[in-house]
């Protein structure tokens, strides 16, 4: 990679010490992501990829915590930093995008004063330095009468309209990297392809680095450079978006590809992936994933696969040790 | 639509209102007047007899009030709402399959009697021996076992739990189903699932769906015809594969281009379509007029009547009656308002 990564994940375990033994909630996981990079996190509900983007932020909910593994940025450390450090590096260094926008601000305050005041936290201006910056935000992302709508109440801007407050937020303080869970899941159609067309831009022009958490396949495709798919709190399947889709490699990504239905055209039934995603208690021995692989072998059963060389990217799966041996 | 098919259900001039003024007393202090929503207007369609017709749209067009409409959890303000000679829209014959397989199981009732319910309550079977019988092959149906059916509904997955509600659903042996959105809270392998099973038991059990859902993927696997609606209204209903083939409505297009389409991503496209109006203040004239590329003054003031087009498509837009009248200036006759 020419670039230094902005984030490095490196082998990260995030464990839930419980009254009935430990669960693993991340295991092994590893990922990086360049200046201007989108990598979207994929996967189903429980795969730990909001946990990825919590863990990253340092904002995993005790008990929950990482046992092992590193969490740089910007080629710095961030994993072991005291509360107090992490609570500067958060929205100064790393911003944050969540699902709900209504939920992500608050409906007492006007979006100018909740924006003015991310601002002087972070940064060392004036009042009427922040508000300018706040304006001019607004503007970036596409807010039409930002000077007006500035001293608007949350309650006034339609959803789509507050997302995109919502990213100004993220964007208050020029961070690095934007870790966004979910963005676009709580928009209709129409406004979702405004909201990933906006988030690729605001990507381009800064050199912003974003971590885009989602379910949806079809948002990767438009939005993301490199894709990681999660399975069972690991990650199975890593690399150019594209080619991910169009040549997955592991075969949970196969499934997960056959079962969305196509747009273009149209087929008798869809591929299903029988059974479900097994609970953090009993995830199987070996590959997580083998109680539901069609192409299961006994190793799969005893020895877990580590992301190897497959394709032009890198799958969790000992069928791709066959190809290249 | 085609005439000879049979009709399963008739839907004409179907409109309702709801009352969201302000209270009372409001009213009367503030002077403010009263307001109505009107969340469905002359909405007309029909769904032919072991077909599948979907209604699409974005939030707050007006499809999940539709569903409730057809199966009576509404009555409508205006319009008529008639089902074939052997479904007569009673309970026994139409049935509801909801979004939220979390909220629309109750949590504490066993399964069993959960799917028992509507039996019981509508005494479709004489003894318990019977109506366990009946449980039994109901689970079946769905692919679950009948030993889940002892089992609680926290204690199955997302995927498992809709297959509840779907087992619900058929115990009173319906021959029409409205499923609103049966699938949105799934993940997509789940949904997988779920479609195939929903189409697997349309086969086998001759069943009617109307389909409810804002994912035009979903759509075009599970439907015969199409219905798009925006703000209230049908803009444009045609067959499922010349809808995606050839759109016509300006509204249709638009959200044909706007969707994800993991095949073909367009990634440098210029996004600006603008948001849905508040249904509250509709537009004036064709209510997509503010969104639409081709809007003129016509547009902007007067209400495009539904036209019926010669492949049985319809369209509620001036600009694609212009064009047809062009053509053929015979062919492209109005659909007299209901």
């Amino acid at each position: 990679m020419p670039d230094a990564p902005v984030l490095e994940v490196r082998n990260l375990r995030v464990e839930f010490p419980g009254r009935h033994g430990t669960l693993t909630a991340l295991d092994d996981v590893s990922l990086s992501i360049a200046p201007g990079e989108i990598l979207g996190v994929v996967g189903e509900s429980g795969a730990g990829k909001s946990m990825t983007g919590l863990a990253v932020q340092g904002l995993l909910e005790p008990p929950g915590h990482i046992a092992r593994g590193e969490v740089h940025l910007n080629g710095r450390r961030i994993d072991q930093l005291p509360t107090r450090a992490m609570e500067k590096i958060r929205g100064r260094e790393i911003g944050a995008i969540f699902q709900d926008p209504l939920t992500s601000l608050n409906p007492l305050f006007s979006i100018g004063n909740q924006l003015t005041e991310t601002i002087r936290l972070h940064l060392d201006l004036s009042r009427a330095d922040a508000r300018a910056r706040a304006i001019d935000l607004l503007k970036q992302v596409g807010i039409p009468a930002a000077e007006e709508r500035i001293d608007h109440f949350p309650h006034q801007f339609s959803g789509g309209m507050r997302q995109r407050v919502v990213i100004a937020l993220a964007l208050a303080a020029g961070p690095k990297l934007i870790v966004a869970d979910e963005p676009t899941t709580a928009l209709d159609v129409s406004i979702q392809a405004q909201i990933i067309a906006l988030l690729r831009k605001l990507c381009d022009d800064t050199g912003t680095a974003v971590m885009l958490v989602t379910h949806d396949m079809g948002v990767i495709a438009e939005a993301a450079d490199r894709v990681a798919v999660m399975y069972a709190g690991r990650m199975v399947e890593v690399g150019p978006a594209q080619e991910v889709i169009r040549n997955p490699q592991h075969p949970y990504t196969r499934g997960l590809m056959g079962s969305i239905p196509a747009l273009r055209r149209r087929v008798a039934k869809l591929t299903q992936i029988d059974g479900s995603m097994p609970r953090l208690d009993a995830i199987p021995r070996g590959c997580a994933f083998n109680p539901r692989c069609p192409q299961a072998m006994p190793r799969c059963r005893q020895d877990r696969p580590d992301l190897m060389p497959a394709g032009v990217g890198q799958s969790a799966c000992w069928l791709a040790e066959g190809v290249l041996t | 639509m085609t005439a000879n098919a049979k009709a399963a259900l008739t839907v004409q001039g179907l409109s309702r209102v709801f009352d969201v003024s302000a209270p009372w007393l409001n009213r009367l202090i503030e002077r403010k007047p009263r307001q109505l929503l009107r969340a469905v207007d002359d909405v007309s369609f029909e769904v032919p007899a072991g077909g599948c017709l979907s209604l699409v749209g974005e939030s707050g067009c007006g499809k999940s009030t539709v569903a409730r409409l057809v199966t009576g959890l509404y009555a409508p303000s205006e319009g008529s709402i008639t089902f074939a000679a052997d479904i007569d829209g009673a309970p026994l014959s139409a049935q509801m399959i909801f979004q939220d397989p979390y909220a629309s199981l109750n949590p504490r009732w066993r399964v069993r009697d959960i799917i028992a319910e509507p039996l019981r309550e509508l005494k479709l079977r004489d003894t318990e021996a019977e109506i366990r019988e009946r449980v039994d092959a109901l689970l079946a149906i769905v692919g679950l076992s009948p030993r889940d059916g002892a089992k609680f509904p926290h204690e199955f997955s997302g995927g498992q739990r809709q297959r509840i509600s779907i087992a619900r659903a058929l115990a009173t042996e319906p021959r029409f189903l409205v499923c609103d959105e049966p699938t949105s809270a799934l993940d997509v392998s789940v949904q997988a699932q779920i479609l195939n099973l929903m189409r697997r038991l349309q086969d086998e059990l001759g069943l009617t769906y109307l389909f409810i859902s804002h994912d035009l993927s979903v759509v075009r696997h599970m439907s015969d015809r199409i219905a798009v609606m925006y703000l209230g209204r049908i803009v444009e209903e045609a067959e499922t594969e010349a809808l995606f083939a050839n759109p016509r409505h300006p509204y249709s297009r638009m959200l044909l281009e706007t969707i994800p389409d993991i095949d073909n991503p367009r990634r440098a496209r210029e996004v600006d379509v603008g948001e849905v109006p508040s249904p509250l203040n509709p537009p004036k004239g064709c209510a997509f007029n503010p969104r639409c590329p081709l809007a003129d003054a016509r547009c902007r003031s007067e209400r495009p009547e539904m036209l019926r087009l010669k492949d049985g498509a319809r369209v509620a837009c001036h600009r694609v009656a212009e064009a047809e009248a062009e053509r053929e200036p015979a062919t492209a006759v109005p659909v007299p308002a209901a």
